[in-house]
């Protein structure tokens, strides 16, 4: 087994009784491909749709009915892979993974075992402060089951098919995760290099993404302990908690004398427990086989070297390219890469303006903006085009900052052309050193004991700019009306 | 006027262009004989007279109209294993029951679309799962033939007609269709072909869609016809066969036309002849048959050449651990859930098992817990592994052999017909019936069994060529040669008309 360079971190360790644990985290995240038909039949995958309606004779296994393989599913496990740095094998085969379940018609599901589609490959993560590469063991393509419904009936169950079919991709990572931080960080990562490539949507909320996490402990050093497997984790902070939760029960067990047995659990949000679901004697013999209605899968360098040459830019690069070439500093940067939209409407608002203040206004006021009302960037009232003028007016001392957070207020409530927003509702800033003058004269005149307690304190220059502004609706240049000040008050 | 069911596909193909009879008068000829026969022989488990007398009428506009497609009229049989679109099929099994496809097998379309009719479902082995037609669950297909006993007269004991394509060779020898579309899996065309004194091919794997044909093994399975002479297979054969996108597995090459090949001879065609098939028990009827296959062969201007098939002992082994575990993944799906036979239980575990219980016969129950047995962690490895691996030097063995020959010669079965019943308790005989076919399922070759010649009891019996893939054509050259040789072996008295 390959050891993490984080292994040894103190930081990660947990406290016991008896000194510290260490956790050892692996993690198995099926991600729904994105296509618009199933990854053996031609009925569409469209989520929300009314039961049993996207389901072709295929997917409810009638009598006679074969697989034939979605070319789009299989290119997009493979820009998938080619995302993750990953091996592109040429040559996979499809298995049947038997067992019997009312919502998995043909009794078995269509997967990889022995030989997936893509091998090992890596993502690199950030988590409390250190960068570090995480392991991919194999990305394999394989059929979603469909879905039984409890509560419809006092007697019987229910079987919805709409997902029966659907294309998964299972991306297995080394068990080289160390907290649930990094096991969060490398979800979230991971679900942004989905996102970006556009071979799967990562929605945790529709169940498109979804985890199993491998938790085992150990005191530093030592063998790996006995791991235990908690099944379909559908959100990042549920991956934090259900490990956190497991692993403080397996160091609890052990250090009662206990050993742990290896099982699968479900994680019980509500509860906050992991609790049993099977163990390892109860676990199921799959008796894998190559599927015999499909013939083994065989890609061309042609096929790969296509689809590598087409793959978009990575959120890496793209984070190390808007430090270079926008002079961003990295937490800025991993912000704006975190999403390819918010990428992109970064550089758009960027393009030819100041990085630097582009991204103080992406960041600061739009995404502040955006969570406060819970809204997506794409369903932004504010367009990277108008955000860029708002930008242009502040660079060229039309407006001040302080009127611009007023003018966005105005363009994100009713829209329009911001330069012409100014223009008509008379915001630009006022340079014209006779009408400040006039002001400041009114302000020292009326303030004395102000003007005294200025010349023996030199910040106080701060209330008579303030007394400016006001009386001159924000629109003072905050610049001239310092360099007035100072001089009226004859301070340096 | 003479009796309609007894033409041949080509014969009635002539008489249908040339307007001696309509395909109207055609098709009722064979629904009269089926009504007559079904009681006592079972072929057919379902009939469609109403369906096949419309196509018939549709053909007789298009004869009228003089734009015949290639099976005008022709009326066939089907076995129940194909699904017809609107007809009940059952792959005679209990557990699907009540199942009415809402489409049709390609093989299927691809007959009706060429102008064939349907006279119904044929009766075979559950899930194709025998050799005697007698695991079905409509009862057991009686064969047409009977054996003489020493006055001459024929015995009244019932005998089977081989499987698991029992319906469609029966049919076909007591003309109650013209041909009829089959199955082999193991040799589930040719033994019952060579059972009935009928022509059966199994074309090269992937020759035929699989598609809405109900599986048993899904890499052995493959479609071919059941007919009365060589040409008939021949004419069916180049209907049936096409490249299908819905089946991974079937190959995209041209079809020939198969009944262009038939008068070529085999002049300076190199016949094998497989030391390994002379296996102990053979019959000496089959001994002298296969003698004679060589003359009439050589006579014809072939040259003969002993080839050796190392591998053919393990074939039978290998093939019920592959055949099995495949098939126990493939009959997953009849689980009572979405359709055919459900029988309630207190849990869905004990519903799971009361409807598989109840709906699959026993030969059915035992392949599939011998096939979940060989998959099974700890069982894999020494069993259905390794029988991947021997298959592979099966194929190897036929990779060899066309170095140095064209076609092998094979007698196709060890014995001829057999009671009903006979071997019924003694799966390891019946699996034995298989031993000289299932090499060629293992290997994806083609294969034909053309009768041959007649046993001291006046049973059928017939010879089996093998040929490269995709290589149905030389098949056909040569059995037209054995059975110009050898003629033809009709049903000596249809026995079941005066029986009633």
């Amino acid at each position: 087994m390959q050891e993490s360079a984080t292994a040894s971190n103190p930081k990660n360790l947990i406290e016991g009784a008896t000194g510290k644990w260490e956790v050892v985290i692996g993690l198995e995240v099926h991600a729904q491909v994105a296509s618009k038909s199933k990854l053996f039949s031609g009925a569409a995958t469209a989520f929300g749709a009314e039961p049993n309606s996207h389901v072709s004779l295929v997917d409810a296994a009638m009598p006679g009915m074969l697989p034939v393989i979605n070319a789009e599913c299989i290119a997009q496990a493979v820009r998938t892979g080619l995302g993750l740095n990953a091996k592109i094998n040429l040559k996979s085969v499809f298995d049947r993974k038997n067992y019997f379940y009312p919502d998995l018609p043909q009794g078995y599901q269509i997967s990889q075992f022995k030989q997936p589609i893509v091998g090992e490959g890596e993502i690199e993560i950030d988590a409390d402060g250190e960068t570090l590469t995480i392991g991919i063991e194999r990305l394999h393509l394989e059929q979603d089951a469909g879905k039984s419904v409890h509560d419809q009936h006092p007697d019987y169950s229910y079987v919805d098919l709409n997902r029966s079919g659907v294309a998964l991709m299972e991306i297995v990572s080394k068990p080289e995760m160390r907290s649930s931080r990094q096991a969060q960080a490398y979800v979230t990562k991971l679900r942004t290099i989905l996102r970006y490539l556009g071979t799967s949507d990562g929605d945790m909320e529709k169940g498109n993404l979804r985890a199993d996490v491998n938790v085992s402990v150990r005191k530093p050093g030592d063998q790996l302990g006995t791991r235990c497997e908690i099944k379909n984790v559908n959100s990042i902070r549920f991956i934090g908690q259900a490990i956190e939760t497991e692993a403080r029960r397996q160091i609890d067990i052990l250090e009662a004398g206990g050993k742990i047995d290896q099982e699968t659990r479900l994680f019980d949000p509500g509860k906050g427990e992991t609790r049993s679901m099977r163990s390892k004697e109860e676990a199921h013999d799959y008796r894998y086989f190559p599927d015999p209605d499909l013939l083994p899968l065989e890609l061309t360098m042609d096929f790969v070297g296509e689809l590598e040459a087409s793959l978009p830019e990575l959120p890496d690069a793209k984070k190390e390219r808007f430090t270079q070439e926008f002079g961003l500093s990295d937490y800025d940067a991993t912000v704006l890469v975190a999403e390819r939209a918010s990428a992109d409407y970064f550089e758009a608002v960027a393009s030819g303006r100041d990085g630097k203040v582009a991204a103080n206004w992406v960041i600061n006021e739009l995404f502040g903006r955006l969570n406060k009302e819970g809204k997506d960037i794409a369903d932004s009232p504010v367009s990277a085009s108008q955000l860029g003028a708002i930008v242009d007016l502040i660079s060229s001392n039309t407006i001040s900052g302080k009127i611009a957070k007023d003018l966005f207020e105005i363009v994100w409530s009713e829209g329009g052309d911001p330069a012409e927003i100014v223009e008509a509702r008379g915001m630009k800033q006022v340079t014209d050193t006779g009408a400040i003058e006039k002001a400041v004269d009114e302000i020292i005149a009326a303030n004395p004991d102000k003007v005294e307690q200025a010349k023996a304190k030199p910040t106080m220059i701060g209330w008579f700019v303030g007394q400016v502004m006001k009386v001159s609706g924000g629109k003072a240049n905050p610049q001239a009306v310092n360099e007035i000040l100072k001089q009226k008050l004859g301070i340096e | 006027m003479t009796d309609l069911t007894k033409l041949t596909i080509a014969e009635a193909r002539d008489k249908l262009r040339k307007k001696e009879v309509s395909a109207t008068e055609l098709t009722q000829a064979f629904i009269d004989a089926i009504e007559v026969a079904n009681p006592q022989l079972n072929a057919y488990v379902r009939t469609t007279p109403e369906l096949a007398l419309k196509q018939a009428e549709e053909s007789d506009r298009r004869l009228k109209s003089g734009d015949a497609r290639p099976l005008e009229g022709l009326p066939l049989g089907n076995k129940d294993l194909f699904c017809t679109k609107d007809v009940e099929t059952t792959a005679c099994s209990k557990i699907l029951e009540g199942f009415t496809p809402t489409y049709e097998s390609t093989v299927g379309s691809n007959l009706w679309n060429a102008g064939a009719v349907m006279l119904g479902k044929l009766n075979c082995d559950e899930f194709a799962m025998g050799s005697s037609n007698e695991t079905s669950a409509y009862g057991p297909v009686v064969s047409p033939w009977r054996r003489a006993g020493a006055d001459g007269q024929l015995t009244s004991e019932n005998l089977v007609p081989g499987g698991s394509s029992g319906g469609s060779s029966a049919a076909v020898a007591a003309d109650l269709c013209l041909g009829a579309t089959a199955t082999d899996t193991g040799g589930s065309i040719r033994q019952p072909a060579a059972l009935t004194g009928t022509v059966g091919i199994k074309p090269t794997y992937g020759r035929c869609s699989r598609w809405g044909i109900v599986a048993f093994a899904s890499s052995l399975d493959q479609a071919g016809p059941l007919a009365k002479t060589v040409r008939d297979a021949a004419i069916m054969l180049r209907s049936m066969a096409s490249h299908d996108p819905k089946d991974s597995t079937s190959v995209e090459t041209p079809v020939p036309d198969y009944e262009l090949a038939l008068a070529q001879g085999v002049k300076g065609l190199r016949v094998g002849v497989p030391k390994e098939y002379r296996v102990e028990g053979m019959s000496p009827d089959i001994e002298r048959l296969w003698q004679e296959g060589i003359e009439w062969l050589k006579a014809a201007g072939a040259t003969i050449h002993e080839v050796s098939l190392p591998h053919t002992k393990f074939a039978l082994p290998t093939y019920y651990v592959v055949a099995p575990a495949e098939a126990s993944s493939n009959l997953a799906r009849y689980d009572g859930v979405r359709y055919g036979l459900r029988v309630e239980g207190k849990d869905l575990i004990d519903m799971y098992e009361n409807s598989r219980a109840a709906g699959f016969g026993k030969e059915v129950q035992r392949r599939v817990l011998i096939g979940t047995y060989v998959l099974s962690a700890g069982y894999y490895d020494a069993y259905y592994l390794k029988a991947q691996k021997v298959r592979t030097l099966i194929k190897r063995d036929f990779d060899d052999a066309w170095q140095s020959v064209d076609v092998l010669l094979t007698p196709t079965t060890p014995t001829p017909a057999f009671k009903i019943g006979e071997k019924l308790d003694d799966p390891m005989a019946m699996y034995a019936q298989d031993i000289f076919t299932v090499t060629v399922n293992m290997a994806g070759l083609p294969g034909i069994s053309v009768p041959a010649g007649i046993s001291v009891d006046g049973l059928p019996l017939g010879l089996q060529l093998i040929g490269k893939p995709f290589d149905e054509a030389t098949l056909f050259r040569a059995a037209q040669v054995i059975e110009d040789a050898a003629g033809h072996f009709k049903v000596p008295q249809r026995w079941w008309e005066t029986a009633r």
